[in-house]
């Protein structure tokens, strides 16, 4: 029998679609093109979070996304609204961080007529999205939907778009929606290459020296506890980059901490001596190899990733395996065999003694040390503590002194080095995780560049630390006039930064300074007990660098070693 | 050395781009692209040719084989295969030329395919060291346009490049 479907119209299969994907949040900001979706979203009971620049909407869908693992869901309208998208897009590609952007368009009648408000926002963003799209007929619509939603969440994650002509809201068809989705060019691999998972067990079992390197793709693939197992069942130590802060818990004395340009002294000799590394979610960028041809000269490389593009691309690879890093790490386990680290594990622990992280503690003058308070914000959270940072001097001495004990718990631009990425994503982490303490590290010039989510973060009433650690510096980039450019400090002074505690306040925020010690455990302490975002300026010492440090392409255990080492 | 790629996409609007945005933002180079219908409805075939190192190649591959909309990669220099291109050529051709570029062209096996008072338009067809070749004898007359098709290429024997 033939039934009759009811027509519906292409902005409520969106946001019918949306529902049955599962989303309970979407971050976004209205405009004309968009009207027709936002006048449907009024009627419905998902959850919209409005944001003071679209930009934010991508960087807060993305730190949600990082914590819950589900994908992102964006809306801005046309032209101006989708590039302020951009930025947002490009970070989450560079992180592999899924999200589901929609963007109002020009009438399809007007495309290509330089209409007002008109960006050819799929040509915009190509390079950037795993996929995107310009919907010509809202009968595409629900299977262009769901193929967003597949790709976003699938595979190697990422960021992808669907550009939607403003007619195409409204106008009607039918609607059949089904999860399910074949693409023909789109087929990841997610089970290892069983004869690659036999070479990799020997490798395993013949290595005198092994470290196991781990990325942002551990926590993609939820694979923490199966590096647990591999790490302290074969005595292995662990080594994560930025992206993999959280994978294995900070706190063990198998790990390392990060290696690379800022990283620590014992993961760059322990990446340079090691005789096998086995590389899992990770992608060899340039600040973690330093010099690539001196990069793990005496190893032998184990590469495990989704991404059969990333296996070989900077790094030569003697066994490749392509696969989702939980799985192929399961299959390895199940056939794990290892041999006696002990002497190896000696040899680490004598480095990690050598050389601790400057830790700040001894202050030459008066003024505070930005690594103390990070240290201290550090003592004073729990577990289950989630931080994001921004980008700069603030984000390296939060890799290397906060304790992140948790997978998906740390959020940083990592790829992409955004400023402006950490309070917005803050947001998105806590709609994520009400219930856990949401903490956000920033700079004095980081938080400026979103700053105006201020407004949202005092009007959702969200309980958000917000530490800027001011030095009153773009301070990373001073610290490069200061090594590099004979201390030619151009533009890099921020002057005529706010009150940040008046302006907290003028938006309805609390607002609290520290500029000692004492001021700052209290202030933290004090933070952690408000209700609604707190933000706690910390005065620090202008001119502190971050060390240890590996110029850009030395090998990676030509260190500069700086810094008090109390 | 220079790789031919045969390169299966869906047949959407874009994939054009898509295709050429990655081998600009990545810096490789194309030498050439033909673009043209499959048996398949709703699937092209480019055929690429690329210069480059065999990890140059390899990573192109891999690069290609992330975008949603292609289908399937193959290395047709790794194996036999017939390639051909079509060039059209326009040559200053006075009366008194004429026979001597007609004999070339014979040689060639191409074809005059219009001819004007002062001028020719020749066709030929081939692999690279042809056109080469023919292009070099007839520069001596003076070459007034050159227009060529891009590669093409098939494997040779009953093997074929599809979607599965
Ligand atoms: C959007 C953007 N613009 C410029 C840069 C270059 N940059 C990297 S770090 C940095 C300074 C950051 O200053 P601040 O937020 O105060 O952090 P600090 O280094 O002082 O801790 C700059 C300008 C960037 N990463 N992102
Ligand atoms: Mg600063």
């Amino acid at each position: 029998m033939l039934m009759k479907k009811k027509m519906i119209k292409g902005s409520a299969m969106i946001i019918s679609a949306l529902q049955k994907e599962g989303v309970e949040i979407v971050f976004g900001y209205p405009g004309g093109a968009v009207l027709p979706l936002y006048d449907q979203l009024y009627d419905s009971t998902l959850r919209h979070l409005l944001v003071r620049h679209e930009q934010a909407a991508a960087h807060a869908a993305d730190g949600y996304a990082r914590v819950t693992g589900k994908p992102g869901v964006v809306f801005a309208t046309s032209g101006p609204g989708a590039t302020n998208l951009v930025t947002g897009i490009a970070n989450a590609y560079m992180d592999s961080v899924p999200l589901v952007l929609i963007t109002g368009q020009v009438p399809s009648g007007f495309i290509g007529t330089d209409a007002f408000q008109e960006a050819d926002i799929t040509g915009i963003t190509l390079p950037v999205t795993k996929h995107n799209y310009l919907v010509k007929d809202a009968r595409q619509l629900p299977g262009i939907l769901s193929e967003a939603f597949y790709l976003a969440s699938t595979g190697r994650r990422g960021p992808v778009l669907i550009d939607v002509p403003k007619d195409v809201f409204d106008q009607e068809a039918h609607f059949d929606y089904n999860v399910e989705c074949e693409i023909p060019g789109y087929n990841p691999t997610y089970k290892g290459h069983a004869g690659q998972i036999s070479r990799a067990v020997k490798a395993i079992r013949d290595a005198k020296r092994p470290v196991i390197f781990g990325g942002g793709g551990l926590i993609r693939s939820g694979a923490s506890a199966a590096l647990e197992e591999l790490a302290e069942r074969a005595k292995i130590p662990v080594i994560l980059s930025l992206m993999g802060l959280g994978a294995y818990p900070g706190d063990r004395s198998l790990f390392l901490g990060m290696p690379g340009m800022h990283g620590s002294i014992t993961a760059n000799y322990a990446l340079s001596e090691a005789d096998l590394i086995i590389a899992t979610g990770v992608r060899f960028d340039d600040r973690v190899t330093g010099k690539l041809e001196s990069f793990a000269s005496n190893a032998r490389i184990i590469h495990i990733d989704i991404d059969p593009a990333e296996i070989g691309k900077n790094v030569k690879i003697d066994v490749p395996i392509v696969g989702d890093v939980k799985m192929v790490l399961e299959s390895i386990l199940k056939k794990l065999q290892f041999g006696d680290t002990a002497e190896w594990l000696k040899q680490i622990e004598n480095w990690q003694k050598q050389n601790p992280m400057p830790g700040g503690l001894k202050s030459s003058g008066s003024a505070m040390k930005p690594q103390h308070v990070i240290r201290e914000i550090s003592r004073l959270c729990d577990e289950n503590t989630i931080v994001a940072t921004d980008v700069g001097q603030h984000q390296m001495w939060t890799a290397q002194h906060f304790m992140v004990r948790k997978p998906c718990s740390f959020l940083t631009s990592g790829g992409l080095g955004t400023m402006g990425y950490g309070f917005p994503a803050s947001i998105g982490a806590k709609l994520a995780a009400p219930d856990q303490k949401v903490v956000c590290i920033t700079g004095d010039g980081s938080f400026q560049m979103n700053i105006q989510e201020l407004a949202t973060a005092v009007n959702n009433h969200l309980d958000l630390t917000i530490a800027i650690i001011n030095n009153g510096y773009l301070g990373m980039v001073r610290q490069w006039q200061d090594i590099f450019y004979d201390k030619r400090y151009a533009h890099t002074l921020m002057e005529g930064n706010p009150d940040f505690v008046k302006l907290a306040e003028a938006y309805g925020a609390k607002g609290m300074r520290a500029c000692d010690a004492k001021e700052a455990t209290a202030a933290i302490e004090q933070a952690m007990q408000e209700k609604g975002p707190v933000v706690i300026d910390f005065t620090v010492e202008p001119e502190e660098n971050v060390y240890p440090m590996v110029a850009p392409n030395r090998p990676i255990n030509d260190i500069i070693i700086g810094g008090d080492r109390s | 050395m220079k790789h031919v790629l045969a390169v299966l996409v869906e047949d959407k609007p874009g994939v054009l781009t898509r295709v050429a945005g990655l081998f600009s933002r990545r810096g490789f180079n194309i030498d050439n692209i033909a673009v043209g219908e499959t048996v398949t409805p709703g699937i092209s075939r480019m055929t690429i040719t690329v210069e480059g190192t065999e990890t140059l190649v390899e990573q192109v591959i891999k690069q290609l084989h992330k975008l949603v909309n292609v289908i399937k990669v193959s290395n047709l220099s790794e194996e036999p295969s017939v390639m051909r291109e079509l060039m059209l050529l326009k040559v200053n051709a006075e009366v008194g030329s004429r026979s001597d570029i007609q004999q070339i062209v014979e040689t060639f096996r191409g074809k005059v395919v219009d001819v004007s008072p002062d001028s020719m338009i020749i066709e030929v067809t081939g692999n690279e060291e042809k056109m080469e070749a023919i292009k070099l004898l007839l520069q001596h007359f003076g070459i007034k346009e050159i227009v060529r098709t891009g590669k093409i290429s098939l494997l040779r024997g009953s093997r074929i490049t599809r979607e599965g």
